[in-house]
């Protein structure tokens, strides 16, 4: 059997019907468009997330304080009361792996400066928090261990608060009011852009964690703190070391559970990439779904042409095409369009991921495998959807099918 | 030398619910090469079903085809689509011509399905296409050519695997009389200066009677078989009749 005039056969009918084999190759395009669009979409969503964590530094640590248990229920991590600044001190003192440490107290806060205001997120923190955070100050400066000590009332303010309420103006040294405190501003940090997550990461003011503590929360616990270990290699032996203290701190006996948590990078990352990977997986299958309407989108077609062209194949059938002859020419016809519209489908998959990692600021990961997998999968699609109507077309008997009007 | 057609004690019973048809009652018939046979009778004689099983589109019930001296009645419908492509031509009433497709391809169709080289298959359909009289038209569609043209295309598409036996059922049903002398004139041409073998289903005894002999059946049995007494001439009719109002080309 010679398969190159069968091909063209195949086309030239194909071509014939233009808006109809376009239609129904539209519901492979799009199948195969959006599995690589949203794939692509959640690798760059996770590669971001990755490289975020990254930037926060591979020797970090976070410790928080268990969730709070009342009766049965155990509530959030952080939102225990059992670390306070003591414990904090007694980590920084005496665990050997661990550099720096910072609590973290986040409150939400507006923040008034003349006639402006503008609602952020105020973290306390101590003196050590930018170098564990890779913050830097581009005017004025941090706040001092005295400062900490002091419960001083001063602020060091991100670029989003500054702009927001200094419009033009040097905030260095002015007075702010926060939750109707009067704040010096003593700093402005540098830009750090958007967070894997999509927040805005300059809308913050950082004030000591004792004044937020007292001041702001009226709170004599630290709901988490974040904490440096002296080199990548030492997170583990730090996070040993904590554990252990603050094991004995609290008194907790063998075999009870902690009241406080210990998490390091390496978990969060596996975490975030978990979750991201999840929703790749999903929109991916979504996609798929749609994949699946376009392949029988082929085989309804494909039905309707076998009905149509019964004379056709009586004809051919009768000069000698055996029915595999036939049945080729058929499946060769529903292969070429899921084929066909695979291809433009990646054509549109890689155009709606471009457009969306523009939308997104994300990188545009495209998949190689995820594009051979979806040329892949319309050819099988048109092959599984086009086998039925192909064998229907092979098994007419040519004097029926001579006679069929 | 094996006669083209030999059918022994053909028997067709269709069972489709209800009272069986019998279709067939023992027919024999032995048709030798270079042969010209018409087959007449009324609809529903059994002549379409003796066509259908002469061109290996239906087997029998039961007896024997002998189809240039093989046995083709237990053959698979592979091993049948095959003997239809090498050894049989076949010409229907309506043309059966595939539409939206050029002469040419059409008259390529059965070698499509052969080990033929592409760059062969054209030069033997541009032969074919030349012997019916329409090497110029090759690129005509159906739409763009009348019956009589049509039906040429067929002919040459029923000639392009130069088979042992052309068929033809009601070849001139859905012509004019004058283009029906000129299709018969054709077949009389390619019967008396090829030595084609041919078999003509007609139910008009005018048409009957270009044929060298003529079958008639009734009831699904042959009553009559006998040569043809006063055997019309197709070429001497055309030069004897006034010139046709369209042109028409030289027949090879």
């Amino acid at each position: 059997m010679k398969l190159a005039p069968i091909i063209r056969i195949a086309l030239r009918a194909l071509v014939r019907n233009k808006a109809r084999s376009f239609l129904t190759a539209l519901g492979i395009i799009i199948g195969v468009g959006s599995v690589i669009a949203m794939v692509s979409l959640g690798q760059g969503a996770q590669q971001q997330v990755e490289q975020q964590i990254a930037s926060m530094g591979t020797n970090m640590l976070i410790v928080s304080s268990g969730g709070q248990r009342s009766g049965g229920l155990r509530g959030a991590m952080g939102t225990g009361t059992a670390l306070t600044p003591e414990d904090i001190q007694a980590i920084a003192r005496e665990a050997p792996a661990v550099e720096a440490v910072s609590p973290s107290v986040n409150a939400s806060v507006t923040v008034v400066y003349g006639n402006q205001n503008w609602t952020t997120r105020a973290e306390g923190v101590s003196e050590s928090y930018p170098a564990i955070r890779n913050w830097t100050v581009a005017s004025g400066t941090f706040f001092t261990p005295m400062d900490v000590r002091a419960s001083a009332r001063v602020a060091v303010i991100g670029r989003t608060v500054a702009n927001q309420l200094f419009a033009g103006e040097d905030p260095v040294g002015r007075m702010i009011r926060v939750r109707n405190l009067p704040f010096r501003v003593i700093g402005v940090l540098d830009s750090k852009g958007q967070s894997g997550f999509g927040q805005d990461q300059d809308d913050i003011l950082f004030v000591p964690y004792t004044t937020a503590m007292k001041k702001l929360l009226s709170i004599t616990y630290v709901p988490s703190a974040f904490i440096s270990a002296v080199s990548s290699e030492a997170t583990f032996a730090a996070q040993d070391q904590i554990e252990q203290l603050l094991r004995q701190r609290h008194g907790i006996r063998p075999g009870q559970e902690d009241d406080f948590r210990v998490r390091n990078l390496t978990d969060i990352a596996e975490t975030a990439a978990q979750t991201t990977g999840v929703m790749t997986l999903l929109l991916g299958s979504i996609a798929g779904v749609s994949l699946i309407v376009g392949g029988i989108g082929i085989m309804n077609i494909m039905l309707v042409s076998v009905t149509e062209r019964t004379r056709e194949i009586g004809i051919r059938m009768a000069v000698g095409a055996r029915s595999r002859h036939v049945k080729m020419q058929f499946l060769i016809e529903s292969v070429v369009l899921g084929l066909a519209g695979g291809l433009a489908g990646i054509a549109a998959g890689v155009g709606v991921s471009f457009v969306l990692s523009q939308v997104f600021g994300w990188p545009q990961l495209l998949s190689p495998a995820a594009i051979l997998a979806s040329v892949i999968f319309s050819v099988a699609v048109g092959v599984f959807f086009g086998y039925y109507p192909a064998h229907k077309a092979a098994s007419l008997d040519p004097i029926e099918a001579l006679r069929y009007e | 030398m094996n006669p083209v057609i030999e059918i022994r004690n053909v028997f067709k019973t269709y069972t489709g619910g209800g009272e069986p048809v019998h279709a067939l009652r023992d027919v024999s018939l032995t048709v030798g090469g270079g042969e010209f046979v018409a087959i007449m009778g009324a609809s529903g004689s059994g002549k379409s079903t003796l066509m259908n099983t002469l061109g290996c589109l239906d087997r029998p019930t039961r007896g024997e085809y002998l189809l240039d001296g093989t046995e083709v009645t237990r053959l698979s419908a592979d091993r049948r689509a095959d003997i239809r492509n090498r050894k049989i031509g076949f010409v229907f009433q309506g043309f059966n011509l595939l539409s939206r497709t050029s002469a040419i391809e059409n008259v390529e169709l059965p070698l499509l399905y052969t080990d033929v080289p592409e760059r062969e298959a054209l030069r033997r359909s541009r032969e074919a296409l030349g012997m019916v009289g329409l090497a110029a038209r090759e690129h005509h569609h159906p739409n763009q050519l009348s019956g009589g043209q049509q039906q040429r295309v067929a002919i040459a598409r029923a000639l392009v695997n130069h088979p042992s036996l052309l068929l033809a059922d009601e070849p001139t049903g859905n012509l004019d009389t004058r283009t029906s002398i000129e299709i018969m004139n054709l077949f009389q041409e390619l019967n008396r200066e090829r030595g084609i073998t041919i078999v003509l289903v007609t139910h008009e005894p005018d048409i009957a009677a270009y044929a060298k002999r003529i079958i008639v059946m009734r009831d699904g049995r042959i009553v009559r078989d006998q040569p043809v007494e006063n055997r019309r001439s197709a070429a001497e009719e055309l030069a004897a009749a006034p010139p046709p109002e369209e042109e028409v080309e030289e027949v090879a």
